[in-house]
């Protein structure tokens, strides 16, 4: 293998964990400066102009924090839940492509780290629930009855929601007849966004990806009112630093997924053109979905547990079924449209 | 050095709970947990022991005395005049109406009469606080349904509230406003435009709420059919209030043994029948509105006058007069050294809080300082509910339901 796409794949995986790390701390940082504009608030606005130096302050007060194990915790689960669940969050985004190719220092290099891996989603769709054995053994290994059931809620809530997402995820591949995420990207540029074939996919999706994370209106396994924290209940400093980091990098993941999947990814007006745009284009829609996760918060109260159960399996899964058979009907009955 | 005892952790004893908990809890099958009094939705020191089947509430035990205070032992050792500081401080969201059923109480008890624009003051001022109130409820309501925003917007608008108090009394929330035979000294000139720009402005806030919550389908699934106490559980509880009032008992003490000259406004007394958490939730909204009404009326009618009674044997005279008058000298000092001395008797005042019936019950032996008082406070009476209408619920709405109750700690402990 060529010496320097060896160096070129880690100088991207770089690249992107530096990208998903400084995204996260101002992800928290949106969140609560646009939360505060919603609450007539003013939020952040002490570290730094405008506050942007808050989630740096954020970060150096938790390195300095007491990190306490509690006596009677099971220290090496307790140790290393979060570090379960915070990689996988941070490895979901190496098969999304970022942009088209770019020429760079002589080289043809493409804006992704496995973008053209073939079986992509598959990728994706294990890779996110990793993220959920962190949650449940963070419960379990607190020997804390309320961070035992924030991770059995989460357990449960994780497993109903991912069959609704992985139908979800059904429909761009019947319509880009690939696994690959690349291709997904590519057909949606010959055929348009895949939201306008998808859109009760799209919304499947959404409210799938909502629970997946653990956000309002989904946020049982940590609802405050009920459980004080659920499964982060005993965690202090970095390591709880480390569940909010997932929190936050799976909310711009989410994102991304949406983007990529139905609203054609770093697609743009005049991206074959100039390449670079891409990424751009990129930021823009992830921005818009993550305002619109934030402004969720803002706006709605939480479910119920049994309810969102109820609403997982009775609703959710059924419309997922539906709308994979109705795009498979739709692809038969219109083959043209496949392009 | 001498050694420290090292931390060792002990299981809490089976026998000390088991009189309270069920013999599925004894052989392992519930769970239990433990709940407050440092839990973020306990709205307080309040602690309950919850048996759990899973996330159901199987029996819910309420542990109160977290925020003993001692008040009513304390106002004993104080005379009538300075005793009332401490009325303030049971009910920290309702200072006004203790005030009120306080200063009733020793108006009652020593005949006194209290000027017109005071009584109508005293009740701008307490429905005032019974909105502001009514805001904390909703605004802790919307927190525990994870509605974070309704709760900033319900603190803007108490805030307005609280502005007023302080242009009155110099204090936000400690008032201590009204004194016994009137007021501590009459509104700024600022007030009626103060109260004014507030009722113009209040009415849509209160739509904007109901905008979030009243029609959210979330929120109705949340509250409809929770927690349903019926009429007859309500009435040999001896429920009060709002909760009273939701159950479908339209009793409220302003209509039926008014006080401050209630008989002379119209409004009416928001009532429904289901008994449910969302039932208890409109009759709040629907009482702010309400008592916003009683604050228009008042305003307009809102005579001239003195706002205190000119009984110096109870009232202290006016600071200017003590330059000029050798009686009214005798009169401050007596009243601020030995204080007042009530005649023999016992009286009981209950006034509507916006939690329900504050009871005061006062008896004295004809000294200066009170021999005996005590609060009937709603938040207590209204606690006791709680494992009632919480049985069988998720834990979830638990939390909803200890909001829906709407109580002060400082009212339940005292």
């Amino acid at each position: 293998m060529e010496y320097g796409l060896i160096l070129e794949w880690i100088i991207k995986a770089v690249l992107m964990l530096l990208i998903l790390l400084i995204g996260f701390a101002y992800t928290t940082y949106l969140e609560r400066k646009v939360l505060a504009r919603m609450q007539v608030r003013y939020g952040p606005n002490r570290a730094g102009p405008k506050g942007l130096l808050q989630p740096v302050a954020d970060g150096v007060k938790l390195i300095f924090k007491e990190e306490l194990i509690p006596a009677k915790a099971d220290k090496l689960l307790f140790i290393l839940a979060p570090v379960i669940t915070v990689l996988p969050a941070l490895t979901i985004l190496a098969v999304v492509p970022f942009g088209g190719t770019v020429n760079l220092f002589g080289r043809e290099i493409t804006l992704s780290i496995a973008g053209d891996l073939n079986v992509g989603i598959l990728y994706l769709t294990a890779v996110t629930s990793i993220t959920v054995y962190g949650m449940v053994l963070a419960g379990w290994a607190s020997n804390n009855k309320y961070a035992m059931m924030g991770g059995i809620r989460a357990t449960a809530q994780v497993i109903s929601y991912e069959l609704a997402l992985g139908l979800a995820f059904i429909g761009p591949i019947l319509l880009a007849s690939s696994m690959s995420v690349n291709e997904i990207v590519n057909a949606q540029g010959r055929m348009g966004w895949f939201f306008i074939y998808q859109p009760i996919g799209f919304i499947i999706f959404l409210i799938a990806t909502l629970a997946e994370i653990n956000r309002v209106p989904f946020d049982m396994p940590e609802a405050e009112q009920e459980l004080v924290a659920g499964y982060h209940t005993e965690y202090s400093g970095m390591k709880f630093a480390l569940f909010m980091m997932t929190e936050y990098i799976k909310m711009i993941v989410v994102a991304v997924l949406a983007a990529t999947f139905f609203l054609g990814g770093y697609l743009g007006p005049f991206v074959d053109q100039v390449p670079w745009l891409g990424p751009v284009y990129l930021f823009i829609k992830v921005f818009i979905l993550v305002f619109g996760i934030i402004w969720v918060r803002a706006t709605w109260p939480r479910f119920r547990y049994d309810r969102l159960m109820a609403f997982g399996w009775k609703i959710m899964l059924p419309l997922a079924v539906l709308n994979v058979l109705l795009t498979g009907a739709f692809i038969i009955l219109f083959p043209g449209v496949i392009r | 050095m001498p050694d420290r005892p090292t931390l060792t952790l002990t299981e809490a004893s089976m026998e000390e709970i088991k009189h309270l908990v069920s013999k599925r809890a004894i052989a392992g099958e519930t769970v239990l947990l433990n709940m407050g009094p440092q839990h973020p939705s306990t709205h307080g020191v309040l602690r309950l022991l919850l048996e759990l089947d899973g996330e159901e509430v199987v029996r819910c035990i309420p542990d109160v005395g977290y925020l003993h205070t001692g008040i009513e032992k304390n106002m004993e050792a104080k005379t009538y005049i300075k005793a009332e500081v401490m009325s303030d401080r049971l009910d920290y969201l309702n200072n006004v109406g203790n005030n009120l059923a306080y200063c009733l109480a020793i108006e009652k008890l020593t005949g006194l009469d209290v000027p017109p624009r005071a009584q109508a003051i005293r009740v701008i001022l307490t429905e005032l606080q019974r909105i502001a109130s009514h805001l904390i409820f909703l605004a802790t309501t919307g927190l525990d349904v994870a509605a974070t925003s309704i709760w900033m917007y319900c603190f803007r608008e108490r805030n307005l509230i609280l502005d007023i108090m302080e242009m009155c009394s110099g204090q936000r929330m400690m008032t201590t406003y009204i004194r016994p035979g009137g007021l501590w000294r009459d509104v700024p000139a600022e007030f009626e435009g103060e109260v004014r720009s507030f009722i113009k402005v209040f009415p849509s806030r209160v739509d904007e709420y109901e905008a979030l919550l009243t029609k959210n389908p979330i929120f109705l699934d949340r509250t409809k059919d929770i927690g349903v106490l019926t009429q007859e559980d309500a009435l040999s509880w001896g429920v009060t209030g709002p909760m009273l009032r939701a159950s479908g008992i339209p009793h409220d003490l302003r209509k039926s043994q008014p006080y401050s000259g209630y008989e002379l406004y119209d409004f009416e007394i928001p009532m429904r029948s289901e008994g449910d958490t969302f039932a208890r939730y409109i009759v709040r909204i629907e009482e702010m509105r309400e008592a916003l009404r009683i604050v228009e009326q008042a305003l307009d009618k809102l005579p001239y006058g003195p706002v205190r009674s000119d009984n110096r044997k109870y009232v202290p005279p006016p600071r200017s007069e003590l330059g000029t008058s050798m009686e009214a000298l005798i009169h401050h000092f007596k009243l601020w050294t030995e204080g007042f001395n009530p005649p023999k008797g016992s009286v009981y005042v209950a006034v509507e809080s916006p939690r329900g019936e504050l009871g005061v019950y006062l008896e004295s032996d004809g000294g200066p300082k009170p021999y005996r008082i005590h609060w009937r406070t709603p938040s207590f009476t209204n606690l006791q509910i709680l494992p009632l209408i919480a049985r069988g619920h998720l834990i979830g709405d638990l939390v909803l339901l200890i909001g829906t109750v709407d109580i002060v700690l400082g009212d339940v402990d005292r």
